[in-house]
């Protein structure tokens, strides 16, 4: 069972997430649970969906983009990333647009291949849940959240860039 | 300098225990060699053909005598007792063992230095004018906005792991010494009618297997959207460069393949939720920048000096060097001068740890501790003492670092090919070796003028040879290396109306021996063409076009079509 850490600690994880087939085709949605969706199966099941019992959350591949969802992103109480390889950067970028130009405020979720050596940039950029690829130690990944104590660019983290700041001390 | 600030520190400081705690996991097992992989890339580390190569920034090609001391330091401790000034203004050492580097980082951080995104898929070193800050056609000093920029693009959270390396220079002069128009992003300063500064900014330029020169994204960005607008285009190009081909992934593939004013548009649509927002740059920022470099502390000197001015008059080779290495300077009585590291014999760019000891004490003495690499692979004291001139030449001299080549034939710009590098279709280092022993002689290549010989032993292009005036290329034919002749290329506006051109490829390619008599050929074909002394080789080509610079070497199509009946009856 892979880990999920969620505001920097070891956590429970309720959800199910729900995949694409083997073909591709769109999965089933069970009869109550919480359940993260694909966006394919919300963009076409979208009524079906708004009707459903448990909570629904839904997740965007790394070709997918926010826009698809820009109306019904607080709708959600999680929307999860995937990145389908370490080295792929695009979630980094969907993570930002969702947290500061769509204002999602709900649990931000990295899911795929999420790796200790990247949780750190990925916390910069907004999520605030990461579901360990299986392999990691969860234990040992809670430490990287203090890798760096600052960083130059504004952040979801730190909105107000370093050189902002860095005035801001010198004039007090 | 810039110096850094205690954050500043504390980020390098940082940069080494994350590096420190991610090798130590590797040598356990628990990071796999692809993981581990990106990680290293990202702190320069290479594994090559014989051993690590470990990648030094050094940002913008500045250095001080203290940080070059600890560079002979770590050279002579940790490698072979020498180390490689690459095109990117880097440092790059061959011989250095994995588990060690962690240490060699941790000596770098003490002062104020390391190999933070020297390689990998992200932002790389930012280069820029070897005459920044002293230039007398400077518009802006370039070094500030070089620091701007590196520190907005050090540890980048959502742009570290880019589809593909980038790359920005910055150049702050009117002339081109940065090769704006083949980076992924240019900025060439300029004023607008109010005096305001800002940047041309050109993207999608590159060199590499798919040369492209840049296309001018926006005329004139004022300054304080530098970081935003910057911002628009990278993200762009995460979401949408490609990912499924490394060949494919440049932002010039992506630019090429949307077409530009589409490109424009979308960078602007993704600006328009940037612009003004909190990276907005202040001018306050700017200044805390500016008061963070350290400046040389001139002297009110008048602008001749009768010593120098006797000297010349009276010793040639002296005068030589003068004419070629030595360059003016915006403060008077000061000058610029170029240490050649193109010494026949000596790969281009290479330096023994002996030699650097030499040459921080000859910048202690005559430049106020601080030189600069250039891309061309030399080093620069930027400012030198017209009266200081003719004793420094003679130290530089017995140094070896004086051979008068600067712009000349003999100052290649080479990769370190296959010697050195598994990428490497072909050697690149003998191919310059043998042209430098070719053109020996001072006069015929003074005669000849400038023009600029790059050198690439494979089509990743580290020899920028596309933008070579004449451009060598290594290529892998069944095994044996050969090696292709370009023509025409060009790195930038290095004078008013030659923008930069990519050269064209002449034919088929040549045998390593062969290579001294094309260029030979070439060179003497241009002597009889050129209007004057003062019509380069570049111009000619540019004139009279490239086909005849072809059947210089090959013919004309009669005698290539004779030649081709011949070898296929011979057959």
């Amino acid at each position: 069972m892979a880990t999920l850490i969620k505001e920097r600690r070891i956590a429970a994880d309720s959800w199910h997430l729900l995949e694409r087939g083997a073909k591709g085709e769109l999965p089933e949605v069970p009869a109550r649970g919480d359940v993260i969706v694909p966006l394919a199966l919300w963009l076409e099941r979208r009524e079906v969906l708004l009707a459903y019992p448990g909570k629904l959350g839904i997740w965007l591949d790394a070709n997918e983009g926010p826009e698809a969802i820009a109306g019904d992103v607080r709708r959600f109480p999680l929307i999860a990333v995937n990145f389908p390889k370490f080295g792929d950067g695009r979630g980094y970028s969907i993570a930002r647009l969702l947290r500061e130009r769509h204002g999602f405020k709900g649990e931000l979720r990295a899911i795929g291949d999420v790796l200790h050596d990247h949780l750190f940039f990925m916390e910069q950029c907004g999520f605030d849940a990461f579901a360990l690829r299986e392999d990691q130690d969860g234990q040992a990944a809670l430490s990287v959240f203090n890798t760096f104590g600052d960083s130059y660019q504004p952040s979801v983290l730190r909105p107000v860039p370093l050189f902002r700041r860095r005035l801001a001390a010198g004039k007090s | 300098m810039y110096r850094y600030d205690e954050i500043d520190q504390k980020l390098v400081d940082e940069r080494v225990a994350q590096f420190r705690d991610q090798t130590k996991r590797f040598l356990a097992g628990k990071l796999s060699e692809d993981e581990f992989r990106a990680l290293r890339l990202r702190n320069g580390l290479y594994i090559q053909r014989y051993a690590p190569m470990l990648r030094i920034a050094i940002p913008y090609g500045l250095l001080s005598t203290k940080q070059l001391r600890k560079l002979a330091d770590i050279t002579r401790k940790y490698d072979r007792g020498y180390g490689h000034f690459s095109t990117r203004q880097n440092l790059q050492l061959n011989w250095p063992k994995l588990e060690r580097v962690p240490d060699i980082l941790a000596e770098l951080a003490t002062v104020q230095m390391h190999a933070i995104q020297t390689s990998g898929n992200s932002f790389r070193n930012i280069t820029t004018d070897h005459f920044a800050g002293v230039a007398r056609d400077e518009i802006v000093d370039s070094f500030v906005w070089c620091e701007v920029i590196r520190q907005w693009s050090t540890f980048h959270p959502e742009f570290s792991y880019l589809p593909r390396k980038f790359k920005f220079a910055v150049n702050g002069s009117k002339a081109d010494r940065a090769a704006v128009a083949v980076h992924d992003i240019g900025l060439h300063a300029v004023k607008d009618e109010k005096g305001e500064v800002g940047f041309r900014v050109l993207v999608g330029g590159g060199l590499g297997r798919t040369p492209a020169i840049g296309f001018v994204i926006r005329e004139f960005l004022p300054w304080r959207h530098l970081l935003t607008y910057s911002e628009a285009i990278l993200r762009v190009y995460n979401r949408y460069g490609r990912r499924d081909n490394i060949h494919k992934a440049r932002i010039k593939i992506l630019v090429k393949e949307r077409g530009p004013e589409k490109f424009r548009e979308e960078v602007d649509a993704e600006w328009a939720h940037l612009k003004d927002g909190p990276a907005t740059l202040v001018p306050e920022e700017i200044a805390r920048i500016e008061g963070r470099f350290t400046r040389p502390n001139y002297f009110r000197l008048p602008a001749t000096d009768s010593g120098l001015d006797a000297a010349l008059a009276t010793n040639r080779a002296f005068a030589n060097w003068h004419k070629r290495n030595v360059h003016p300077h915006k403060k008077a009585g000061y000058a610029a001068v170029t240490l050649s590291l193109k010494q026949t014999g000596i790969p281009p760019g290479d330096v023994t740890v002996e030699q650097m000891e030499k040459i921080a004490d000859l910048a202690d003495r005559y430049s106020f501790g601080e030189l600069r690499v250039s891309h061309e692979q030399n080093l620069i004291f930027a400012d030198v003492q017209l009266s200081d001139l003719h004793s420094l030449w003679q130290e530089v001299k017995a140094l070896g670092f004086a051979t008068p080549n600067v712009g000349l034939l003999t100052n290649i710009i080479c990769c370190p090919g296959g010697d050195f590098c598994s990428l490497a279709n072909a050697k690149s280092i003998p191919v310059a070796e043998a042209i430098q022993q070719r053109f020996d002689d001072l006069d015929y290549l003074h005669d000849i003028g400038e023009i600029d010989v790059n050198i690439s032993g494979c089509m990743n292009a580290c020899g920028h040879h596309h933008v070579g005036h004449i451009g060598i290329l290594g290529v892998d034919k069944s095994g044996e290396e050969w090696y292709q002749i370009e023509v025409g290329g060009n790195q930038g506006e290095v004078r008013s109306g030659r923008g930069a051109s990519l050269g064209k490829v002449i034919g088929p390619s040549f045998a390593r021996a062969e290579i001294p008599d094309v260029i030979e050929k070439l060179i003497e074909y241009y002597l009889t063409r050129r209007d004057s002394d003062a019509e380069r080789f570049i111009d000619v080509v540019h004139r009279i076009g490239v086909e005849a610079f072809k059947e210089s070497v090959y013919g004309n199509a009669d005698q290539r079509a004779a030649h081709r009946r011949g070898q296929l009856a011979s057959a």
